[in-house]
């Protein structure tokens, strides 16, 4: 959003497209309004001039598009599902702006494929899109500054969380939070989420060992944690987990983007190794809210033509950050062993731990368990394997998501955009 | 220092094949693979294994390999995926009946079960194709299976029985019974066998060109597509034609996903797709089969086939190729190496050890191809 | 705007809030989405339509993922069984 707005003020004629329904990616996701349910949006400022912003700035705004496909030269293909059929859009660009987010890491442990068992962001995102918590007993678990704010979140709609178990030791967390005091609005975001889950126990150094299931229905009754010494079953109803972000560079890939570390390599412009596409967000670094606004600012700015010197210093702080944040929450070492040999790993195929652990590589493992082939493309096994394994996933290939075969075979276009500015 | 009486360069099927056919001889036999098994053409195409009858040298192979693999069904375990489906040959039209006719005779004469199916009895078996097709050619014993799995298979059975597996290293000389990895390290082998796919790197006298294919995979729609389905445009495609071309192939897996081909292309090697070509297939996919344009694509992919100027592998000795009788090659089999994987390994060491071959090895021995030039369409 | 869609789910109907995904249907009804591959019950995981776990037939298309699926009046869903 915020590059749309920035590209668009210089005159520059704008696309932006989103999978989403709406405007707000994952951070600012719209809630649904239910009888008897209070919103609580996170009515900030921020969200509220980024949103009145891109609708006052004129960028054409396509909504439930997802790109699937790139060409030559500087052609996006994306799709849209309706009723009827798939719409198929053919995109060209001048240039092009990457804000593709970041996704949760998941990690396996005995019992993560029960119902119940959600996201840390997701559950956030399934109640935003209208699954009712209120009342329900919650434990939120895994790592990074997401748990708290899911917390907050998910309390205020209702539900009662139990604890918050974040797995880096509070021996990382203190220099963190000391760190935090050149952002002065990070922290007072952070006094505002230990104000309202000032009743909840935040245990550090704490991690899941099992989800349980009741012994005669089968569905989810608590979960195990551990802090290493000891291990000890917590009741709930549902349990909002995963382990930070990972950034979203699949497309950046396919167009040849240079990856750095498993991020898109840009310069302080957002200028990614290719000259006419740009990168902002946490696909360059998982920084937060700010720095995403922040990048894609720059990029908005950059592309078309004027790129902002005075945001850079910010942006050099965002990096910092970045770093920090990426030191604080470092996944532990025990989190490799969670896994029992008969986890699910790969949850599309099925592919438990110990089919996994004999294979020599990503390859290998995927062509001989098909780990990694199923509809997520290795999104969710993918980080997983890299942290139990050290395996690195390759090669993208389209589509980037699955996809009608008529879409794939383009015979169906329907409109077909073509930019005539940046 | 050890030495090996056979020492094999690739680990895909062939490779695999060989390793475990040569074990099971009581050879001492190394296989080397810079990659992992099954990392090549193998883990990149159909699992289809079909008796081709484009000609005959190329039917008596099939037809025989056919056979040996359905002697392992009570050995393979369910990873490799083995399946019954039979292929079924689609006729679009009265002259393409003519051929399913002409095509039933050539496999009545070979002992291959076929059978001739009308238009209603065509419909039936698969109701998923459009109306309006002639009829088509069903060849109930042909299979499918997951091939990587399958390379896998053999690779444990050969080493079971005493084979080397030596993986992660490249090999950048293969000579006079000697080795030479890409680590510095040297093997040492009465024989040598080149089973290394597209790369020429070995031997560059190898006539071999580089045929790219794509493919790609659905969702999964159990109940979708019985039969392996392949028109019959595909051996024009497949084995007459050299200008890019496309034609009707698609598979149904065990799990319920349908592999979508296939396309062959000269001269071109990278690895990325091509979407005039992935386009082209799947409008000539919708064509035969309407009812695909709903299905959800999960991925797309292509892989190489090592192709040669007369279709027919090379299984025999690379003396004619180089003045060296420690080569052997298992190579250039487009687009059958699966099928053909466990026939080319025992004929191979049937030529090693003097023993009687089942069928002619004649047609497969590597010839100097010195006068031999691709014909150009 | 109506105050509610009316779903139908596994053919009973259900009534949700406007805008709400498919996804809040099947949590709601408590109705696992899919069987996976050994047969396990499972549902949405991810909330960011990443992860197909989520995946129902919604008016006769298969493999939607639900949760990027916004409630329409009449929307016919049902799940693996």
């Amino acid at each position: 959003m915020a590059a749309a707005s920035a590209a668009a003020q210089h005159g520059r004629s704008v696309i932006l497209l989103d999978d989403n329904p709406a405007a707000g990616g994952q951070i600012w996701r719209d809630g649904v309004q239910a009888p008897g349910h209070r919103i609580h949006d996170d009515e900030s400022a921020a969200r509220t001039q980024a949103l009145q912003e891109l609708d006052a700035c004129g960028a054409t705004l396509l909504f439930g598009y997802r790109v699937f496909d790139a060409g030559a030269p500087s052609t996006l293909y994306a799709v849209r599902e309706t009723a009827a059929d798939d719409e198929v859009l053919v995109l060209r660009y001048q240039k092009l702006i990457l804000a593709t987010g970041a996704r949760e890491r998941f990690l396996p442990f005995p019992g993560w494929t029960l119902p119940g068992v959600f996201g840390a962001g997701g559950l956030q995102a399934l109640v935003k899109g209208g699954f009712p918590v209120h009342g329900k007993r919650i434990v939120v678990a895994g790592s990074g500054p997401l748990l708290l704010a899911v917390a907050s979140h998910l309390q205020a709609y209702g539900a009662e969380i139990v604890c918050v178990a974040e797995q880096a030791h509070l021996s990382r967390l203190v220099p963190f939070a000391f760190a935090l005091r050149s952002h002065p609005a990070k922290i007072r975001q952070g006094v505002r989420y230990r104000h309202t889950l000032r009743k909840t126990p935040y245990r550090t150094g704490c991690w899941p060992v099992s989800a349980l299931a009741d012994e005669r229905t089968g569905m989810l009754r608590g979960i195990e944690l551990s802090d290493g010494a000891k291990t000890w079953k917590q009741d709930c109803d549902l349990i909002a987990c995963g382990f930070h972000l990972v950034p979203n560079t699949e497309l950046a890939s396919l167009l040849g983007c240079t990856l750095r570390d498993g991020f898109v390599e840009v310069d302080e412009n957002q200028q990614t190794s290719i000259s006419n596409i740009y990168c902002a967000g946490e696909p360059t670094g998982i920084a937060g809210l700010d720095a995403a606004l922040l990048q894609g600012e720059i990029a908005g700015h950059s592309c078309a033509g004027h790129p902002g010197k005075a945001l850079r210093t910010h942006n050099r702080a965002a990096r910092i950050f970045a770093a920090q944040l990426q030191k604080a929450f470092q996944l532990r070492p025990e989190l490799r062993s969670l896994a029992a040999p008969e986890t699910i790993v790969c949850r599309c195929e099925d592919v438990p731990y110990r089919s996994l652990a004999t294979r020599s590589s990503w390859t290998d493992a995927k062509l001989q368990t098909r780990c990694g082939m199923g509809p997520c493309q290795g999104r969710i096994c993918g980080p997983a394997t890299e942290m139990l394994f050290g395996w690195k996933m390759k090669s993208i290939r389209p589509p980037l998501f699955p996809v009608s075969v008529s879409a794939f075979c383009l015979s169906s276009a329907q409109q077909d955009l073509t930019q005539e500015n940046a | 220092m050890k030495s090996f009486d056979v020492l094999i360069v690739g680990a895909g099927i062939v490779g695999c094949a060989l390793a475990k056919e040569c074990a099971e001889a009581n050879l001492q036999v190394g296989l080397v693979e810079t990659n992992t098994p099954g990392s090549g053409a193998t883990g990149a195409g159909m699992g289809h294994l079909v008796v081709m009858d484009d000609s005959p040298a190329q039917l008596a192979l099939t037809r025989y390999s056919r056979t040996l693999w359905q002697q392992l069904i009570p050995e393979l375990p369910p990873a490799v995926e083995y399946e019954s489906r039979g292929t079924l040959w689609v006729a679009t039209d009265d002259e393409e009946m003519a051929e399913v006719h002409a095509k039933y005779d050539t496999y009545f004469a070979a002992g291959v079960l076929a059978e001739v199916l009308n238009a209603s009895q065509l419909a039936t078996e698969e109701p998923n194709l459009r109306p309006g097709l002639a009829g088509g050619l069903l060849v109930p014993d042909d299979g499918v299976i997951y091939p990587p799995a399958a390379a896998g298979f053999f690779l444990e059975q050969a080493q079971a029985r005493g084979a080397t597996y030596l993986p992660g290293s490249g090999v950048v000389a293969a000579s006079r019974g000697e080795l030479r990895l890409a680590d510095g390290a040297t093997l040492h082998g009465d024989r040598i066998v080149l089973a290394t796919g597209t790369n020429c790197a070995l031997l560059p006298s190898l006539p071999i060109k580089s045929r790219k294919g794509h493919l790609l995979i659905t969702d999964r729609y159990p109940g979708f597509l019985h039969h392996q389905l392949v028109e019959l445009g595909y051996l024009k495609s497949a084995h007459k034609v050299q200008a890019d071309s496309v034609a009707f192939n698609i598979q149904p897996r065990r799990t319920g996903q349908i592999l979508i081909g296939s396309s062959r292309q000269y001269g071109n090697v990278d690895p990325a797709t091509d979407s005039f070509m992935l386009e082209r297939m799947l409008e000539r996919a919708q064509l035969y089969m309407p009812a695909l344009s709903k299905l959800s694509v999960l991925r797309a992919w292509t892989g190489f086939r090592a192709s040669t100027p007369d279709n027919l592998p090379l299984i025999g000795p690379a003396a004619a190729l180089c003045d060296d009788e420690s080569l052997w090659l298992a190579v250039g089999f487009e687009g059958l190496g699966i099928t053909n994987a466990p026939g080319a390994a025992r004929l191979l060491v049937d030529q090693m050890l003097n023993r009687t071959p089942v069928i002619d090895t004649a047609p497969y021995l590597p010839r100097s191809t010195a006068n031999h030039e691709y014909s150009h369409a | 705007m109506p105050d509610y869609v009316t779903v139908w789910v596994n053919g009973t109907a259900m009534q949700l809030a406007p805008r709400s995904m498919v996804s809040a249907a099947l949590l709601i009804a408590g109705i696992p989405c899919r069987k996976s591959e050994t047969g396990e019950p499972r549902t949405a995981l991810c909330g960011m339509g990443i992860c197909f776990e989520c995946r129902a037939t919604v008016n006769g298309v298969q493999h939607r993922r639900t949760c990027q699926l916004t409630c329409r009046d009449g929307m016919i869903v049902e799940t693996e069984r």
